[in-house]
């Protein structure tokens, strides 16, 4: 278990640094970050005096070294737009996302698998068809667009949820920012965690009701029929438990890319989370803000991968065997 | 009984709450624009929404009227020196204090000065010429130039007062420097003469004003300002119709005829101090991406053509929706040296522009590339796509490359563009400035927006000469020669003026600043 972690986070550095570097290599084609920086009385001269006081104008490996070895000690530098240290900014943004990523994915697993065994037990209700119709619109329609017609219905026609913002937060100790504790807070989170959970939840539904279909078809429900168990047992017990584990699978990786894909949700709502302060950089090229978020990505990712990794075992009494067997021989 | 109680205790708090929101909402104004202010530190970022937030919480010696004439603010007076022309003369207004109630006084001033022309500040270039500035007594500054400078005084409408002793007591005495990788206490906190003062600022998210009660002027109707940077389109107009904000300053072109159809909205739209135009390089001997061995831009019968060929009405009505002003000088209409006629254009001739291709050499037509930004001005790629097609009637095979500021812009610094759109702004209000970058050569201090490489010595000489000229009558005169000239050269091909549109709902009056930098002190409440 161990050497198994131990190998997981060596090839997590590895994951890192390569992120690291294309992400670099990319900034490249961004543009100028200067351009953004000064207003344009700004002399030819000054500029290019601007450019060789950040660096720009060095070979790409030394930046890139130089990049590396202040990110090594949590130094990211000040970010050229907002001028204030990045590792700051990114931590008292992160919250607002994580906030919003946790509810929708949340929301999106309890509603999907919900949904999801309520489909595949009663295929052929009118409930359910209404169910698998609606959904493809979660998996069809871009999230800006949902996003949108949500402000649309509920902000602006009926005016009971706000358009945007997260409304008002409490500061935690440990410089946590919640809007769970406040009603505006927790009317200003409705809006955006079901745009962003739509795709997900449906994701999640249709996998369950695919898996559950498959399980339910095995000889060992029949038999578990057989020996008088109650249906509930049977769904819950046995039929569902046994699909849980693509489910975690796609789960866990989906709520990476629910926070790394953030950014639209937070760009349609102005959410104050880091995907609309990811956003705002590229727009004026800010490397350092841009490279920090990429890392920060590219870790959530890792660390999910991880997690995902350890929970099988929890899950899956079998693999704890193979490994078991593999390390005796 | 005790029911009862307790039910008129909620009736009596509920109508209470009521009056509190009430009262709060008479005069807090809900503010939302497309961008929030990068630093509350008045001389780092020469940047529009940095600016105008900090006229509300610093102020300038003056201030610029809707109309763009020049009003009283911390001066009250200014002139030029009677005995040295190059000498620079403002009378303080006298009982001013700053936030912590510290008086205003010279030193401040004096001491603003230097701030303002350190390396690291943003709004350096504006104060080139100033060389110092020293306080003669507690209300009166001089300020010594470099030499005769007629219209400096028009470049302070944006040079903010800081407070130097709090600048000393909080080591800010210099503006942010990026490359130095600190931060500055002044980014985050503030101490201005203004009307209103910082209560709170999460930056990107909400900034709140109050009215500052020691303020020399009349308490304005709006006393508390909640700023709030929405940058989606859609929600901004979406958080207007919802209530949920009072006024949006930058309101989405497409959305302006629809909004003024609303019941409970109002929009008011006026000039914007920015031009929109083309340019191409006329004085290379061959272009980098034309298909022909020479340059076809270099030839006045090309560059009539093309202006014969830009449909500025089409483009006025189906692309900025009926939300501009075609004029064919890069010139906005307030600007010190426009002249009607800067403005007047033929209607689009596409025969004879095709025959006066054809006469230049290029009865086949040419192919070319034109480089537009795609996110720094309203529908900049619109134009160009529109420009492509009316180019295509006369021969002209034009390949659009739009792409994003950062990348845009290098290619003009750099001249890796033949044929580009630019907008320009004159915060100076006088054309020279539009000379200085645009029109002169090349060279230290002149001409780095002049992506076209226009270069007559001649010309730059008067530019020069512009700058020191004290007879502003003869200096008019040389304006207009100079424009003359330009347009003769077809140095521009220029398609409009943009328009500023706000959207607020009714009770709220918010006339369009010409700098786009609306004041709340002076919006009117009812």
């Amino acid at each position: 278990m161990l050497a198994f972690i131990l190998r997981r986070i060596f090839q997590s550095v590895i994951v890192m640094l390569t992120v690291a570097l294309v992400s670099f290599a990319l900034f490249r084609y961004v543009g100028d970050p200067v351009t953004s920086m000064v207003g344009q009385e700004t002399s030819l001269e000054d500029r290019a005096a601007l450019r060789d006081a950040l660096g720009l104008n060095d070979p790409f490996f030394m930046q890139f070294a130089r990049f590396l070895g202040n990110a090594v000690q949590g130094d990211f530098g000040i970010s050229y737009r907002l001028q204030e240290p990045v590792m700051g900014l990114i931590l008292s943004r992160l919250p607002a996302t994580l906030e919003l990523a946790l509810i929708s994915g949340a929301l999106a697993f309890v509603f999907g698998v919900g949904f999801g065994v309520y489909t595949a037990l009663r295929r052929r209700g009118i409930i359910s068809n209404a169910i698998m119709t609606l959904s493809l619109i979660g998996v069809s329609l871009p999230t800006f667009l949902i996003g949108v017609l949500l402000i649309w219905i509920f902000a602006v026609e009926l005016q009971i949820l706000p358009s945007f913002g997260r409304g008002e937060v409490m500061e935690l100790p440990g410089g946590w920012s919640t809007g769970l504790l406040t009603p505006s807070g927790r009317a200003s989170l409705i809006l955006p965690a079901i745009t962003l959970g739509l795709y997900q939840m449906t994701l999640i539904m249709r996998l369950v009701r695919a898996e559950m279909l498959e399980v339910l078809r095995a000889d060992y429900i029949r038999f578990a029929r057989a020996r008088g168990l109650s249906d509930r047992a049977v769904h819950f017990g046995h039929a569902l438990k046994n699909t849980l584990v693509p489910v975690i699978t796609i789960t866990g990786l989906q709520l990476g890319s629910i926070i790394a894909f953030a950014i639209i949700t937070e760009t349609v709502f102005q959410w104050p989370g880091v995907g609309a302060l990811f956003i705002n950089s590229v727009r004026v090229v800010d490397v350092p803000v841009m490279a920090a978020y990429l890392m920060l990505i590219a870790l959530v990712f890792v660390i999910i991968n991880l997690i995902v990794d350890l929970l099988y075992y929890a899950v899956d009494p079998r693999l704890r065997v193979d490994r078991g067997a593999g390390a005796s021989t | 009984m005790k029911n009862t109680l307790s039910f008129k205790r909620l009736m009596a708090s509920a109508t209470a709450l009521a009056l509190l929101a009430g009262a709060a909402s008479a005069d807090t104004l809900r503010w939302a624009r497309v961008a929030d202010a990068l630093t509350l530190d008045p001389h780092s970022q020469n940047e529009g929404p940095t600016s105008t937030l900090l006229h509300h919480i610093y102020e300038t010696l003056v201030a610029r009227n809707t109309d763009g004439s020049l009003a009283p603010r911390l001066a009250t007076e200014w002139s030029i020196h009677p005995d040295d022309p190059t000498v620079w003369v403002f009378k303080l207004r006298e009982g001013v204090t700053f936030h912590d109630g510290s008086p205003f006084t010279a030193e401040d001033v004096v001491f603003s000065m230097e701030r303002v022309k350190h390396p690291s500040s943003g709004f350096q270039a504006l104060h080139s010429a100033a060389v110092s500035a020293t306080a003669v007594d507690d209300h009166t500054v001089h300020i010594q130039m470099t030499g005769p400078s007629p219209l400096y005084v028009q470049n302070l409408t944006n040079f903010f007062i800081m407070d130097s002793g709090w600048a000393a007591a909080n080591d800010v005495v210099v503006p942010q420097n990026f490359a130095a990788g600190e931060e500055n206490f002044a980014v985050r906190n503030s101490n201005g003469t203004g009307a209103y003062q910082l209560v709170s600022r999460e930056p990107e998210v909400r900034t709140v004003l109050a009215a500052y009660e020691g303020h020399w002027a009349d308490t304005p109707d709006v006393t508390e300002i909640i700023y709030t940077p929405i940058a989606e389109a859609a929600t901004r107009v979406a958080a207007l119709l919802s209530g949920e904000v009072d006024l949006v300053q930058d309101v989405p072109v497409q959305d302006i005829a629809r909004l003024e159809q609303t019941d409970g909205i109002t929009i008011t739209t006026g000039p914007e101090n920015r031009n929109i135009f083309f340019a191409y390089d006329m004085a290379s001997d061959k272009l980098i991406s034309a298909n022909v061995e020479d340059n076809p831009f270099a030839k006045p019968q090309v560059r009539e053509a093309m202006a014969l060929a830009l449909d500025r009405d089409a483009i006025q009505q189906v692309v900025m929706r009926g939300q501009s002003q075609p004029s064919a000088a890069p010139l906005p209409p307030f600007v010190n040296g426009w002249r009607e006629d800067l403005d007047a254009y033929s209607a689009p001739d596409y025969e004879r522009a095709a025959a006066l291709i054809a006469e230049a050499g290029y009865p086949d037509g040419f192919s070319v590339t034109l480089n537009c930004p795609n996110d720094r001005y309203l529908n900049d790629e619109a134009i160009c796509q529109a420009v492509v097609g009316m180019l295509g009637r006369i021969g002209m095979e034009v390949n659009l490359v739009s792409q994003t500021r950062s990348l845009h812009f290098p290619l003009i610094e750099n001249w890796e563009t033949d044929f580009y759109l630019l907008g320009w702004g004159v915060p100076p209000f006088d054309s020279a400035y539009v000379f200085n970058f645009l029109v002169h050569t090349r060279e230290e201090g002149f001409g780095s927006f002049n992506g076209s490489r226009y270069s007559n010595p001649e010309l730059d000489t008067k530019i020069e000469s512009l700058a020191t000229m004290t007879d502003l009558v003869a200096r008019d005169a040389l304006i207009a020669e100079i424009w003359d000239q330009v347009m003769a050269d077809r140095v521009f091909l220029n398609v409009h003026n943009q328009v500023l549109a706000y959207a607020m709902r009714d009770g709220v009056t918010v006339p369009v600043h010409p700098e786009n930098q609306p004041n709340m002190a002076n919006v009117t409440l009812n």
